[in-house]
C-alpha cells in the first residue's frame, strides 16, 4: 500500500465525522437559506422554491434583524471580555501563594458551569425580581433606588450579561489557572531581580506567557457568546421591547415559531460568517502579540 | 565589586531547618563555589543572598551595606538560574535590557550596555533571536549576558551548567573562568558537582544539612579535609575508608589495626586517643601502591576500569565494607579474581575519629 493511501485511511474516520457533522450541515443550511422552505414545504416538498438570495435581502431590510444583531454584538463585545477578565482575576486570586483552601474555592467558583442554564436562570429571575428579588432587597436596604432589572430595556441586557458571566467564568478560570501554573517561578524571580514590581511582573511575565491560553479562551468564549439564546429565552423572552432579542433567538422564532426555515437558515449563516470573521480577527491579533510563546 | 559577609544565617521551611547558622566571608573578586549533596541547602543559601528568600535570623552584608532587608533588585546582585529563566516572549536583546528599562535608563545607555555585554559573550549575532531559537549553550550565555548588563557587584550562579551535555559543560566551565578573569567580579556559584567546584573555585564551601562543613581552596580541601564527609565528597573517585582501631600512638604516628587484624602505620598523630579507640582510616585511590613490603592490605580484584592513561581497580577486602578503589597506571594487567596486596602510603593517610573529625 502506498504511504499516501495509508495516510488517508488513518485520517479517513476523523474526516468523515467532520464532513458529516460540520461541512454537511453548513452546506445544507446554506442550500436551505436559498429556498423559501416553510411549513408548506414540510408538508409537500413540491411547494419548495428556489429564491436565490431573497431571504438575505429580506433580512437585511428588517429592522428586527438589525436590532438582534446589535443586541448580540452588545452581548459579545461587553460580555465576552468581561467574562475573560473575571476568569483571569479569579484565576490570579486562586493562583496566589497566600491563598488557602484552593481546592475548595476552585470547586465553588467552577460550580455554576456545571449547573443547568435553565434552572439557574429561573433562580436568577427570582434574584432579579423587582419586588421580591434579593438584589433589589439589598439595594433598598442600603438606601439605593431599586431597579427593574429584567423589565427595563436599559438594564435587561446588562442583567443577562451579569448572569452569563457568573454562569461561565469558572470554565475559563480553570483553563487560565492551568496556564498560570505552567509559568516558571524562575521567571518571576528573574523579574524581581531585574527590579520589576508586581504590576510590571504581571504585564511583562504573566500576561505574555498567558497569550496562548487567552487566545483559546477568547475564541471559545466569543463563539459561545455569539450563540446567546437560553438566557433571554428563560428570563425575558427577548423583551422588553426586543432589548434582549439575540440572533439565535431570532433564528429560533423564524424557524420554529413562524416555520420559515429558509429565512432561519439565512440568519444562521450570517451568524456563522460573523463568527468566522471574528475568530480570524482574534488570530491575527494574537499572532502579532503572542509570537514566540 | 564587593565582598560578601553572611552572619548567623538561619532559615526554616516550616519545621525543617534548611540553614542553621551559616557564617561566611567571600572576599572582593573571589570565585566562591558552594558545593554539597542535593538537599543540603546550597540553593536556599544562594537565594537568601539574592534576597529571594526571607531570613529567619542573621544578616547579609554586601560591601559595606547591610542588605538583609533590601529587595533583590536593590542588592547589586545578578543571578543566573539553572533553568536560565529567560523571558520566552522577548528577544535576547530585550531580555538583556529588561532590567535597565525597568530602572528607567535611557535608550542609548541601554543599547551601549547590551552591546558591550553581548560582545564580551559573543552574543551579538543572537540579539534578535528569541530563547526558543537558541541552543542550550546559547541560552546559557544569553542568561549570563542578562546578568552582566546589570553590572552587579556580585554574580550568583545556581547550578548553571546542569542542563547542558557533558562536552558543553567542560567548554562553559572555561567560559566561566574567562568571564571571571575579564570582569574580576565576586562570583558565588552553587553546584552539586565537585569537579565543577574543584576546577572553578578560588574557594570551596562544602555544605551539608544546612551547615558549613569546611571552606578552603580546592587544594586545601583535597589535601586536608576537616572531616570524613568532606574527605568523601571532594575528589573523584572518592576516598577509600577502612574501619580500624588504635593500637598504639606515638608522636606524629599511629598504628591502626584493621578488621582483618592487619596493622597499618600511619604518619598522623592521634593525640589522646587511648588504645582500642575506633578510628577510620582514609586513603585516596592514587595513594595506594603496589610492590611495597609493609602497610599491605590483602585484596582481590573485582573489576578493572581502564581509562587509557590510567585504570581504576576495584578491590574487595575484609578490611572495608565498600570495595577499595586503586588508581593504577594505564598498563595495569590484573584481571578479575587476581589477588593483589596494596600498600597504604603512610604519609598520605587521613585518620578520622568516631565523630568523623580528622585527627
Amino acid at each position: 500500500m502506498k504511504p499516501s493511501v495509508a495516510g488517508w485511511l488513518f485520517v479517513g474516520p476523523a474526516l468523515a465525522v467532520i464532513a458529516v457533522f460540520f461541512f454537511l450541515p453548513v452546506l445544507a443550511a446554506f442550500a436551505i437559506s436559498l429556498t423559501d422552505f416553510d411549513i408548506y414545504a414540510l408538508a409537500d416538498l413540491s411547494n419548495l422554491r428556489f429564491v436565490g438570495f431573497q431571504n438575505y435581502a429580506d433580512l437585511l431590510q428588517r429592522p428586527l434583524f438589525w436590532q438582534a444583531l446589535r443586541n448580540t454584538l452588545y452581548f459579545v463585545l461587553v460580555g465576552a471580555p468581561l467574562s475573560v477578565m473575571v476568569s483571569l482575576a479569579a484565576a490570579l486570586l486562586l493562583n496566589g501563594q497566600m491563598v488557602r483552601f484552593k481546592g475548595f474555592f476552585r470547586t465553588v467558583l467552577f460550580a455554576p458551569v456545571v449547573t443547568t442554564v435553565v434552572a439557574v436562570a429561573v433562580i436568577w429571575r427570582y434574584l432579579l425580581h423587582t419586588r421580591y428579588g434579593l438584589i433589589n432587597y439589598g439595594l433598598d436596604w442600603s438606601g439605593l433606588p431599586i431597579v427593574d432589572w429584567l423589565g427595563d430595556p436599559r438594564f435587561s441586557m446588562p442583567s443577562i450579561i451579569l448572569f452569563a458571566v457568573w454562569k461561565n467564568f469558572g470554565y475559563n478560570m480553570i483553563i487560565l489557572l492551568a496556564g498560570l501554573q505552567a509559568i516558571s517561578v524562575d521567571l518571576y524571580e528573574a523579574a524581581r531581580i531585574d527590579g520589576a514590581n508586581a504590576r510590571q511582573r504581571f504585564f511583562h511575565v504573566t500576561l505574555p506567557s498567558l497569550v496562548p491560553s487567552l487566545f483559546l479562551v477568547g475564541v471559545l468564549t466569543m463563539a459561545a457568546y455569539f450563540q446567546l439564546f437560553a438566557e433571554p429565552y428563560v428570563m425575558t423572552q427577548g423583551g422588553p421591547i426586543q432589548s434582549t432579542l439575540s440572533i439565535i433567538y431570532l433564528m429560533y422564532e423564524e424557524g420554529f415559531k413562524w416555520w420559515s426555515l429558509g429565512s432561519a437558515s439565512a440568519v444562521a449563516f450570517i451568524l456563522f460568517l460573523f463568527m468566522i470573521v471574528a475568530a480570524i480577527g482574534q488570530l491575527v491579533v494574537m499572532r502579532r502579540y503572542g509570537s514566540g510563546v | 565589586m564587593s565582598s560578601l559577609t553572611l552572619r548567623n544565617i538561619h532559615k526554616n521551611f516550616g519545621n525543617t531547618a534548611v540553614l542553621s547558622g551559616i557564617d561566611l566571608d567571600v572576599a572582593d573578586g573571589e570565585f566562591a563555589v558552594i558545593v554539597g549533596p542535593s538537599g543540603c541547602g546550597k540553593s536556599t543559601l544562594l537565594r537568601t543572598i539574592a534576597g529571594l528568600e526571607d531570613l529567619d535570623e542573621g544578616t547579609v552584608t554586601i560591601g559595606e551595606s547591610d542588605v538583609t532587608n533590601l529587595p533583590p533588585s536593590k542588592r547589586g546582585i545578578a543571578m543566573v538560574f539553572q533553568s536560565y529563566a529567560l523571558y520566552p516572549h522577548m528577544t535576547v536583546y530585550e531580555n538583556m535590557s529588561f532590567g535597565m528599562k525597568i530602572a528607567g535608563s535611557s535608550a542609548e545607555e541601554i543599547d551601549r550596555a547590551v552591546r558591550t555585554a553581548a560582545e564580551t559573550l559573543g552574543l551579538t549575532a543572537l540579539l534578535d533571536r528569541k530563547p526558543k531559537e537558541l541552543s542550550g549553550g546559547e541560552r546559557q550565555r544569553a542568561a549570563i549576558g542578562r546578568a552582566t548588563v546589570r553590572r552587579p557587584s556580585i554574580f550568583l550562579f545556581d547550578e548553571p551548567l546542569s542542563n547542558l551535555d557533558a562536552s558543553l559543560r567542560v567548554k562553559m566551565r572555561h567560559e566561566f573562568v574567562r568571564l571571571h578573569e575579564t570582569l574580576e567580579t565576586t562570583m558565588i556559584y552553587v553546584t552539586h558537582d565537585q569537579v565543577e567546584a574543584m576546577t572553578l573555585a578560588d574557594r570551596i564551601v562544602v555544605l551539608r544539612d544546612g551547615r558549613i562543613e569546611q571552606t578552603g581552596s580546592p587544594h586545601e580541601l583535597y589535601t586536608y579535609p576537616a572531616n570524613r564527609f568532606v574527605a568523601g565528597f571532594i575528589g573523584s573517585p572518592a576516598m577509600n575508608f577502612l574501619a580500624g582501631s588504635v593500637v598504639e600512638t606515638r608522636l606524629a604516628q599511629t598504628i591502626v589495626r584493621l578488621a582483618s587484624g592487619t596493622t597499618i602505620q600511619v604518619k598522623v598523630g592521634s593525640g589522646e586517643l587511648s588504645p582500642d579507640s575506633p578510628v577510620t582510616l582514609g586513603i585516596r585511590p592514587e595513594h595506594l601502591t603496589t610492590g611495597g613490603d609493609h602497610n599491605l592490605v590483602e585484596t582481590e580484584i573485582k573489576f578493572v576500569e581502564p581509562l587509557g592513561s590510567h585504570s581504576y581497580v576495584y578491590l574487595e577486602t575484609l578490611d572495608a565494607d565498600e570495595p577499595l578503589i586503586f588508581r593504577a597506571s594505564g598498563d595495569f594487567r590484573g584481571a578479575k579474581g587476581d589477588k593483589l596486596a596494596v600498600g597504604i602510603s603512610a604519609n598520605n593517610c587521613h585518620l578520622f575519629g568516631e565523630d568523623g573529625k580528622v585527627l
